[in-house]
């Protein structure tokens, strides 16, 4: 069985006939092979899968695509111009150092954008307590941390 | 994931007609029950969405009262003005919850309906003796939470707003399992109109009143007072995070460090 879905991805809109169960990350993946969102833990806790939905980060592993029908998802490709130019975020990632493996990164620089659109001059606390449910397993959260703080700081301009 | 069908309704009277109708479960933001039906712990034949229902959703104040919409997200709760100023306990128990991903999906009346043994909203809604709003009824808190994963829902029955009363002051403070973010055990400790109330989540199989506590409370309302209560440890939790006797010993713990935050 399949259910039609429309929604629009990165400015982009996308009509696809989906199997019900396709969680909102397959159907970025799989249908639309937007590779750059990650699939880590697939339980919810890692955030490698973290898009923006309506501008709301949320976990694309524990979503499913029918549930965000209609809705504006931005995910990591979305962000650079069409250029190339890096986005500030993602540049005050590259800057800091705030990557090693890259892994977790798509998912916290999104996760740092829905930061950012709430707490313009987050102290790092807040950085902290916000990227809470982004993992790093290279550890390397002392410069994403910076990073995100240089990318917001960027966004002010 | 096992296969169904997943359908939406235009009222709340018509997604639980559809629910009567195909044995189906309702899907609020999906947080608990998408990771169950991918574990295969839960398998519903159909899911109807109730996202989009504006019926459910919203905050508002109503005399002594905030009402919130069951489909209301819990990243609005924390954000909402209306209920930092009225209960701000409220506020930073949703601000606590998982994480901000969860928060931007998870809703309160997705997370009454489970019923979570470790969830904290059961406790913010049992310790401000809130009331459970549904498409039949409404249900006193104290009514409402029966058992592990359980509630005083009928088949159909859904949670279409919660009234919380204005209390004098409140306070709640979760030891938060590091990993999960859930309650290893969490305390919501109120002043109300009608005495003191403590709900105590995460210790038990289910949310529960501590009534040694607000007795204890009743009469000086000092986190000394909360402290030297005992409490026993039968019937409590037991697993890997932490013993019965631990949940026990935290119980007293943390309601002194709700009323000390009140002070």
């Amino acid at each position: 069985m399949s259910i039609p879905l429309s929604l629009s991805v990165n400015g982009k809109a996308v009509t696809a006939d989906v199997d019900e169960r396709t969680l909102l990350v397959e159907f970025l993946r799989h249908d639309l092979a937007l590779t750059g969102t990650h699939v880590g833990c697939d339980t919810a806790q890692c955030g490698a899968c973290t898009v923006l939905v309506d501008g709301r980060a949320i976990k694309s592993c524990n979503v499913l695509a029918a549930q965000v029908a209609g809705a504006k998802i931005t995910t990591i490709e979305g962000l650079a111009g069409a250029d190339g130019t890096l986005h500030p975020m993602q540049a005050a990632f590259k800057e800091c150092h705030g990557l090693q493996c890259g892994f977790c990164t798509p998912g916290m620089v999104l996760g740092a954008l829905d930061l950012v659109a709430h707490h313009p001059h987050a102290d790092e606390r807040t950085i902290r307590e916000a990227l809470e449910g982004n993992f790093c397993r290279c550890t390397g959260y002392q410069n994403i941390v910076k990073a995100v703080q240089t990318g917001a700081a960027a966004m002010a301009k | 994931m096992y296969s169904f069908d997943i359908r939406k309704a235009d009222s709340v009277a018509a997604a639980a007609a559809l629910i009567a109708q195909t044995g189906g479960r309702a899907l609020a933001g999906g947080q608990s029950l998408i990771a169950a039906m991918k574990l295969r712990l839960a398998q519903p034949g159909t899911l109807v969405d109730l996202a989009g229902l504006t019926e459910l959703q919203g905050i508002r104040r109503d005399g002594n009262a905030l009402v919130i919409g069951a489909m209301t997200r819990h990243a609005e709760v924390a954000a909402a003005a209306d209920v930092k100023a009225a209960i701000p306990a409220l506020a930073a128990l949703a601000e606590g919850i998982g994480d901000r991903q969860v928060r931007n999906m998870g809703t309160l009346g997705g997370s009454l309906a489970n019923n979570d043994p470790a969830a904290c909203y059961p406790a913010g809604v049992l310790g401000l003796g809130a009331t459970v709003h549904t498409n039949r009824r409404t249900i006193a808190a104290d009514d409402f939470f029966k058992g592990l994963y359980e509630t005083a829902l009928g088949d159909g029955e859904l949670i279409t707003q919660v009234s919380f009363p204005v209390p004098t002051k409140a306070a709640y403070v979760k030891f938060a399992q590091p990993a999960s973010r859930f309650a290893l055990v969490g305390v919501f400790v109120a002043q109300t109109g009608g005495g003191v109330r403590v709900a105590v989540t995460g210790a038990g199989p289910s949310v529960f009143r501590a009534k040694a506590l607000e007795d204890a409370l009743a009469r000086t309302f000092t986190a000394d007072a909360a402290k030297a209560v005992r409490i026993p440890a039968t019937g409590l939790n037991s697993d890997l995070h932490g013993s019965a006797e631990y949940r026990a010993h935290l119980i007293p713990v943390l309601a002194a460090r709700a009323v000390a935050a009140l002070a």
